[in-house]
């Protein structure tokens, strides 16, 4: 038996290893789908749903599905690129996001999909929700108002670095990253070349003094959109 | 309360781990032991149960932050959770809330200067027929008024313990006076079907079973056609076999007894009245998958059934039916474990509950793998309810042709529904498969039902024009609740408070199911104060469909159901409510700037 699987996304004829995820096998083949929570070398969690496609008719998470043989995909459509769009304006709806003055703009991937996405407005109402602020630490703060709760921070910190340091707590609406200390970040051992510290996707977890030294239009998305490596075999 | 001395709680917190073998897996147990303990699980405790289970402080606090009963900050002594649900609301809610206010001298969230008394608000905690509910020191209530609250309460201040006042206020119907359980609790069990209430020979489909080969076990439960009778309703038998055949070092039966979705207490009245055939039904699924280990998922809020059915456990012991060489049958051995949850709905869907059970927060996992593959620790796990573990050993001892005779041909046997809201006779019915809601409302005394929940808050409501639809898997398929809405309500405030509860238990994981609930929530709120317009109404069934087809589980899948059926079946109520604008500020501009046209002297041109 062959350890190569065949499918299609988009009526594109595509084949892939056997044991990738859809996410995966798709950019084996050039092909991008959009994503927020899934990062290279975390354990896939799909949790924000951004990467949702139609696999046989079906919705599932790409990041978390495996690719079956002969499956067929449906990624760029119409109505899978506004379920995306309602789940990224969820999230700018859901927490205090300040792109024009956030040291990460250029370099979100939150903001580079609603770029990508064509996003002009939520079409959620803001729910200004008060958030925490943890700036206990001598070099990292993590700041609530900009979490999309993705976990990656998380996962990073268990997976990579081998520490237990960050994790969730509450449900619900009310979900929110923390550190495993009473003292916030400054309890916890962690530094700022950490993964869990790179791998947080928007401006929450901020590495202090570091804010603009690559100046904005010099930045990751500044010239190209999120994907485009994945979409020119770069990736 | 006393600040303890940290040396000495610490000891307690080491003993009480202790007595779950410092287990990581059984976080949730000592938390909750803790809590019970303590009435809460403070900063320190947390500090302290990490180390002493050798785990990050996070984890610990990731849990007593995740479920409903466990807190930081104290409660009282004698805790009053109220039950919120729709049902309540309907029978008196907001008189009885006030009563628990007024006599305690309190508001709800807030604990009493002597640390005596607390009020909270709960979600349905499986009492809709005898609503208004409350859970009190951990023992229902029911059937209150304002009256009873203010008793309640001056019985609690003049020191009397809560079982007196239980017993003061008389125990309820059946098992339920049991020693071992003495509640004022009602099972309102009002038609005993075959399958469910037959008469039951103790042991007899077990012994029946063991002389089979497992193979042949699961031969009978697929020849019986009998689907899950939780509401997803997936091929039984099927669900054995594929347990069985996946590779793993350990398998596990688990009975899901969570129970949470508002208007259903089919379970409770099972365990309470047949708890025999349940647990009949989990160790042939233990002899038919080759597993010697069974769990019963119970949830908090029938914790008080725990003692009697733990006895029962015990009696089973004694009589071979439990323990090694189970009915007689050298080899295979079979044990049961109770395990509570601490509040939380999302612990019903089986990879949250098994997450549960792992002392994890109770959030479900991605699929596949399928529990029946990767379950409880990585093994194959089968999560069966109550009542389909309870057929099953009826199947096993009646014959699968037998079980299929009493329904339908596509939906075979009978369904155990659990009946509240404005009927005469709310309660348990034990019904065949196919049965018309018209004749359920017939027989529950509901001529005039404006509408019907069917399947809790997260199935669907209709209207007359549905009344002549079947309960079974070809038609309405339902895990077992029907709430009946009179001619009397405000229908859209049942639906405001269905989508208050999925924003109540939504476990957060993803986001249209964490984000998604809340908009529509606040969307209905707009359109209730009188800002909305046909705009908002098409936003609510656009946003319900994004929810339900981007959530990661059935949650999320089924939560926008209330709005989206009402939208269908009932939309005359919102076109009531709106403006026919279409767009219109969801604020009163002049109310807004009132006070700064007095101090200019200016007047507002709306022109």
């Amino acid at each position: 038996m062959s350890d190569k699987l065949g499918f299609t996304i988009d009526g594109k004829e595509c084949e892939a290893d056997k044991g990738r995820s859809i996410l995966e096998a798709a950019a084996d083949n050039g092909v991008y789908i959009p994503h927020l929570c899934f990062m290279k070398k975390l354990r896939p969690v799909g949790s924000c749903r951004v990467c949702t496609i139609k696999a046989n008719g079906r919705n599932a998470a790409a990041c978390t599905t495996p690719l079956a043989d002969g499956m067929v995909i449906e990624n760029n459509t119409d109505e899978l690129n506004d379920l995306r769009r309602a789940i990224i304006e969820m999230l700018f709806a859901e927490g205090n996001h300040f792109c024009p003055s956030c040291e990460r703009s250029g370099s979100c991937e939150l903001q580079a999909l609603a770029y990508r996405l064509n996003i002009m407005a939520p079409r959620f109402p803001y729910m200004f929700p008060l958030r925490k602020l943890d700036a206990t630490h001598k070099s990292i703060f993590i700041d609530g108002n900009r979490c999309i709760q993705c976990g990656r921070c998380v996962r990073a910190a268990s997976e990579l670095d081998g520490k237990e340091i960050l994790g969730f707590i509450g449900r619900g609406g009310k979900v929110r990253v923390k550190a495993s200390s009473t003292r916030g970040l400054a309890g916890v051992d962690i530094s700022p070349n950490d993964e869990c510290v790179k791998a947080c996707p928007v401006g929450s977890i901020i590495v202090k003094e570091t804010a603009y030294r690559v100046p904005i239009g010099q930045r990751q998305y500044d010239a190209t959109p999120i994907g485009a490596d994945v979409e020119s075999g770069k990736a | 309360m006393q600040d303890l001395d940290p040396k000495v709680l610490a000891g307690e917190i080491k003993a009480i781990a202790e007595t779950e073998d410092n287990k990581r897996t059984r976080l949730i147990n000592v938390v909750r032991k803790v809590q019970s303990a303590y009435g809460r699980v403070s900063e320190q405790m947390i500090d302290m149960i990490a180390q002493t289970l050798e785990i990050s402080r996070i984890e610990v606090e990731g849990v007593v932050s995740f479920y409903h009963f466990l807190s930081e900050k104290s409660t009282g002594r004698v805790p009053i959770y109220l039950n919120n649900s729709a049902v309540s609301e309907m029978m008196g809610f907001e008189e009885v809330k006030k009563a628990f206010e007024e006599s305690a001298g309190i508001a709800f969230g807030q604990v009493t200067a002597d640390g005596l008394i607390s009020l909270s608000e709960t979600s349905c905690i499986g009492m809709s027929d005898q609503e208004p509910a409350a859970l009190i020191a951990g023992k229902p209530f029911v059937n209150l008024n304002a009256a009873k609250a203010r008793k309640i309460v001056a019985g609690i201040k003049a020191g009397k313990s809560v079982q007196a006042l239980v017993d003061e206020m008389g125990l309820g119907d059946g098992n339920n006076a049991h020693p071992l359980i003495r509640s004022m609790v009602n099972n309102n069990l009002r038609k005993k079907g075959p399958v469910l209430f037959g008469a039951m020979a103790k042991g007899a489909a077990l012994r029946k079973a063991v002389a089979m080969t497992p193979q042949e076990v699961i031969e009978q439960v697929k020849a019986a056609k009998l689907r899950g009778r939780g509401g997803a309703g997936f091929p039984t038998g099927m669900k054995w076999e594929f347990c069985s055949r996946s590779k793993g070092s350990r398998r596990y039966v688990f009975c899901n007894a969570d129970e949470g979705e508002p208007g259903t207490f089919t379970d409770r009245v099972l365990l309470t009245e047949n708890p025999d055939l349940v647990f009949e039904g989990m160790t042939l699924a233990g002899y038919a998958i080759g597993s010697p280990k069974g769990i019963l998922y119970l949830r908090q809020e029938y914790q008080y059934l725990q003692p009697f059915l733990e006895d029962v456990l015990a009696q089973r012991r004694k009589e071979g039916l439990l323990g090694k060489d189970v009915a007689g049958k050298a080899g295979f051995d079979f044990e049961i474990r109770i395990q509570i949850g601490a509040g939380a709905y999302i612990c019903g869907e089986e990879s949250a509950l098994i997450n549960s059970t792992e002392g994890k927060r109770g959030e479900p996992r991605d699929r596949p793998p399928f529990p029946v593959q990767e379950g409880y620790k990585g093994q194959p796990t089968l999560v069966n309810n109550v009542e389909t573990l309870a057929a099953c050993a009826r199947i096993v001892e009646m014959g699968p042709q037998w079980f299929i005779d009493q329904g339908t041909n596509v939906s075979s046997g009978t369904k155990l529904l659990s009946i509240s809201g404005d009927c005469k006779r709310p309660g348990v019915y034990e019904l065949p498969m196919g049965i018309t809601i018209r004749m359920i409302l017939s027989i529950v005394g509901a001529d005039d039902a404006l509408a019907v929940q069917v399947g809790g808050p997260s199935g669907s409501c209709i209207g007359d024009k549905d009344f002549d639809r079947k309960i079974c898997f070809d038609d309405m398929p339902t895990g077992g609740a029907l709430m009946i809405i009179g001619p009397q309500r405000d229908l859209l405030k049942v639906v405001h408070n269905f989508m208050r509860f999925f924003v109540e238990e939504s476990c957060g994981w993803c986001v249209p199911c964490r984000v998604g609930n809340q908009m529509l929530e606040s969307k209905l709120r707009k359109i209730f104060e009188g800002h909305g317009t046909r705009k908002d109404l098409d936003d609510l069934a656009d946003w319900g469909r994004i929810i339900k087809s981007a959530s990661r589980c059935g949650l999320g899948q089924t939560s926008p159901n209330p709005i989206l059926t009402t939208l269908t079946n009932f939309r005359s109520r919102y076109e009531e409510l709106i403006k026919e604008d279409e767009y219109l500020t969801g604020f009163d501009l002049e109310a807004a700037v009132a006070d700064a046209c007095d101090a200019t002297g200016r007047t507002l041109n709306l022109a």
